[in-house]
């Protein structure tokens, strides 16, 4: 049978290939400087290390995209078009109603008030962009501070969504159903923010594509690059492809300019069984994909101190270290924002206090870690003893940023430990609290790592001292505005709880888990 | 049969093992790393500790040579002052016997630089003669470099650098103004290499090591600052860096600066 092709086939097919050209970039960029690398007879191994890595992991990608757009335009048995997907449940209306519905006064008050905020970021970093740093608290010799203290902070708080939201596909956690999406989201989001933040700490951003026409790939900062770019895209998909059922199922409901939004990007999704096959597929495939790229992002952020031979910022532990902080402070976030969405649009029929108490206990397990490894790398260099390291360690213990030091340790660990080791674990908020100490102190650590060790140079020239200016705390709250008002459209426009799956679970999850369960006996 | 293809699987892996490791070292001795001392002039700097008066001559010399920042007040009170050279105090011994040790530090010039590691794009380098240079056109001010440099002896440019204008006249017209939001450094007055090297070829003979002296060393009334080739083992400076009261600043994070220190007098 011969089918009548919409338009929106065609844009989809040229955003393929759209993708395909980019995938066919990155890789041939590894080609290129490997090749400039070696002509100026530069330290060229890493090139080549990185582009077998990072290559063939978008050509992964690439087959991923096209398997399920092949999937749902060819091939197909039914209709040329997309037939009705079925009636949702009373119980499903609720979760579809903040993108059918209007928003209310409350929102559009949030949404005024956030907008206000990053408008004042805007022109904080319009002063910036004028004036140069000097509008900044940054100084001679701590020439990092907020921005970078926030990009760390940021590229950990993306650990929430993509590497949680994989892991517990994997393992087949069946309560996962109603939360992966939110934390997703959150990934997306906010990784753009931690991207975003060196930029604002660059002295001439006009010049940051350099990065991509000069790379070193010997430094560190490449490695970031390579690793937050492929993080970036690989979330992004792994986010859009569990959304397609759900998008086809606002297609068929709504009219006007959203009904072509949806319909380009539903792939002209029918739900036939074939095409959920793929789909699940292409998922797993991503989830898996997901996991190594996220461990990376984090540990090569965490070479860009590591690296360097300054006390407290040359260790071995950072890599891991700074990984486990990155799902702590996730997993915190993750939690804050699901108990905001519960309240704001009643989803208390999706995200329950089980799954508060699951998470929970994750963030419980990350405690503990966390404090064994800040445990570990102060220990370590206490013993050690070396005058350099002890320097910055008195300083951080007892000196000028002992409150910071404490207020840390009692945030990250004895709050959080007390609450979740305690009957209050059970309740959602005693979890939303444990969580909102978890990234106020893993905020603080960062900072910890990244300005003491500047403020005491290792020759006594000069004492540092830092304090952020009106510009960098706006930016920084221009950001944190952003994200939640960039949420909050999100929210408007895709439903935050994915329905297809918690549908799917339903039909099909006990039987599977009793069928498994079953099995190991 | 199958003991045969053993063998023959053997003899294979030897030849392949045998392939890996004749491939030329051309193209696997610099896969990782690139540091290699120069050949041919290898610039160096010694700075008697005995003989400096901490006249801070040099610091002047060097910021008017190099088109520096003429710094106000306020940077100097927000820290933002750039010194290329700079004299470090360093107190030593105890309360009762204390004692002030002046050390004029330029940049070390390491022969082993962790701030050109650290680089994304390129803006600092070491050149063919050991001298660490700057791109001021191509940095990005991420300041990685700064902050991997274990001396400090990198600076940054917070905004744009101004003078008054009976000032501005004076500029030194050899060395390039730097923009805002770039790092800079000290090139050992590169310019003058380059000039002295210009005046050489015009006059037909090759570059002779008194040609060419940094402005900080040339102004020393003390004549503290020796500087010279390291790689002329007869020149003073070479000498000089070979004395028994050599040393050289945090020697042993093995940067090898290029920039030596002769003890106070023992």
């Amino acid at each position: 049978m011969k089918i009548k092709r919409r338009w929106a086939f065609f844009v989809q097919l040229s955003g393929l290939f759209g993708f395909y050209l980019f995938a066919a970039t990155v890789n041939g960029w590894f080609v290129w400087r490997a090749v400039v690398l070696y002509r100026l007879g530069d330290a060229w191994l890493p090139v080549p290390v990185f582009g077998v890595l990072i290559g063939p992991l978008f050509i992964l990608f690439a087959v991923v995209l096209t398997s399920l757009f092949y999937a749902t335009n060819f091939n197909k048995q039914a209709q040329p078009f997309a037939p009705p997907t079925p009636a949702l449940t009373p119980e499903e209306e609720t979760l579809i109603r903040p993108v059918l519905g209007l928003p209310g006064a409350g929102f559009w008050t949030l949404a005024g008030l956030l907008g206000a905020i990053v408008l004042l970021a805007v022109f904080a970093y319009s002063r910036q962009f004028i004036q140069g740093l000097a509008v900044t608290g940054l100084n001679n010799p701590v020439f990092w501070g907020f921005y970078i203290t926030n990009f760390v902070f940021f590229i950990g708080i993306s650990h929430a969504g993509t590497l949680i939201s994989a892991i517990l596909r994997i393992v087949n956690a069946e309560w996962r159903r109603s939360i992966t999406r939110s934390a997703e989201v959150i990934t997306v989001l906010v990784l753009s923010f931690g991207a975003g933040n060196i930029l604002l700490d660059l002295g001439r951003p006009d010049r940051m594509l350099n990065v991509f026409l000069h790379g070193r790939l010997q430094s560190p900062l490449l490695w970031d690059v390579c690793s937050i770019t492929t993080y970036l895209i690989a979330s992004t998909i792994y986010l859009y492809i569990p959304l397609i059922p759900d998008i086809a199922i606002l297609r068929d409901r709504v009219r006007g300019w959203r009904k072509l939004l949806y319909e380009l990007l539903a792939l002209n999704w029918s739900g036939t069984p074939r095409e959920i096959k793929v789909l699940e597929k292409c998922i797993a495939i991503m989830a898996i994909a997901v996991i190594p790229i996220a461990v990376s992002v984090h540990t090569v952020v965490s070479y860009v101190f590591s690296m360097t031979v300054q006390p407290m910022w040359h260790s071995a532990i950072f890599g891991p270290y700074f990984v486990v902080g990155a799902i702590f402070s996730g997993i915190a976030a993750l939690i804050i924002a699901m108990a905001i969405l519960r309240r704001a649009y009643r989803l208390e029929a999706y995200l329950k206090p089980v799954h508060f108490q699951n998470l929970g206990a994750l963030l419980l397990v990350m405690s503990c870690l966390w404090f064994y490894f800040t445990f570990c790398e102060y220990l370590t260099t206490w013993y050690g003893n070396i005058p350099d390291h002890m320097t910055i360690f008195y300083l951080k213990l007892t000196g000028k940023y002992a409150p910071l030091f404490w207020t840390m340790v009692v945030t990250c660990f004895v709050v959080p430990f007390g609450l979740l080791a305690s009957p209050w674990r059970k309740t959602v908020w005693g979890t939303v609290a444990a969580s909102v100490g978890v990234c106020a102190g893993m905020w603080l650590e960062r900072f910890l790592i990244v300005v003491p060790t500047l403020v005491r140079p290792r020759l006594p020239y000069a004492t540092g001292s830092y304090w952020p200016s009106w510009v960098e705390i706006s930016l920084f709250a221009g950001c944190l505005a952003a994200f939640t008002l960039l949420y909050a459209l999100f929210t408007r426009l895709f439903p935050i709880v994915s329905i297809w799956e918690v549908r799917e679970g339903k039909k099909h999850a006990v039987a599977e888990v009793s069928e498994r369960i079953r099995g190991y006996f | 049969m199958s003991k045969a293809t053993r063998r023959d699987f053997f003899k294979k892996c030897a030849a392949g093992l045998v392939v890996l490791f004749a491939v030329p070292k051309k193209i696997f001795g610099a896969a990782l790393s690139h540091a290699s001392k120069s050949q041919g002039h290898r610039w160096g700097m010694v700075i008697d500790l005995d003989k400096c008066t901490g006249c801070s001559a040099c610091v002047v010399a060097c910021s008017v040579e190099n088109n520096q920042m003429l710094g106000s007040p306020k940077e100097a009170a927000d820290k933002r002052i750039i010194q290329w050279l700079k004299i470090l105090p360093v107190d030593q011994d105890g309360h009762p016997q204390a004692r002030q040790r002046l050390i004029p530090m330029p940049c070390q010039q390491c022969e082993n630089p962790p701030c050109v590691k650290v680089c994304p794009v390129y803006a600092t380098f070491k050149n063919e003669e050991g001298i660490v240079g700057q791109v001021y056109s191509r940095c990005i001010g991420c300041r990685y470099c700064v902050n991997a440099c274990p001396y400090t002896c990198k600076f940054f440019n917070w905004k744009t650098p101004l003078w008054p204008d009976e000032m501005r006249t004076g500029l030194n017209p050899d060395v390039s103004l730097r923009p805002k939001g770039v790092v800079e450094k000290c090139l050992f007055c590169h310019h003058r290499l380059q000039r002295a090297k210009e005046e050489a070829r015009a006059e037909r003979r090759p570059l002779r090591e008194s040609d060419y002296q940094p402005a900080c060393a040339e102004s020393c009334p003390a004549k503290a600052i020796v500087f010279g080739d390291l790689n002329d083992l007869e020149g003073d400076a070479a000498r000089l860096a070979r004395s028994p009261r050599a040393f050289h600043l945090l020697e042993d994070l093995g940067t090898e600066p290029k920039v030596t220190y002769l003890n106070e007098g023992t």
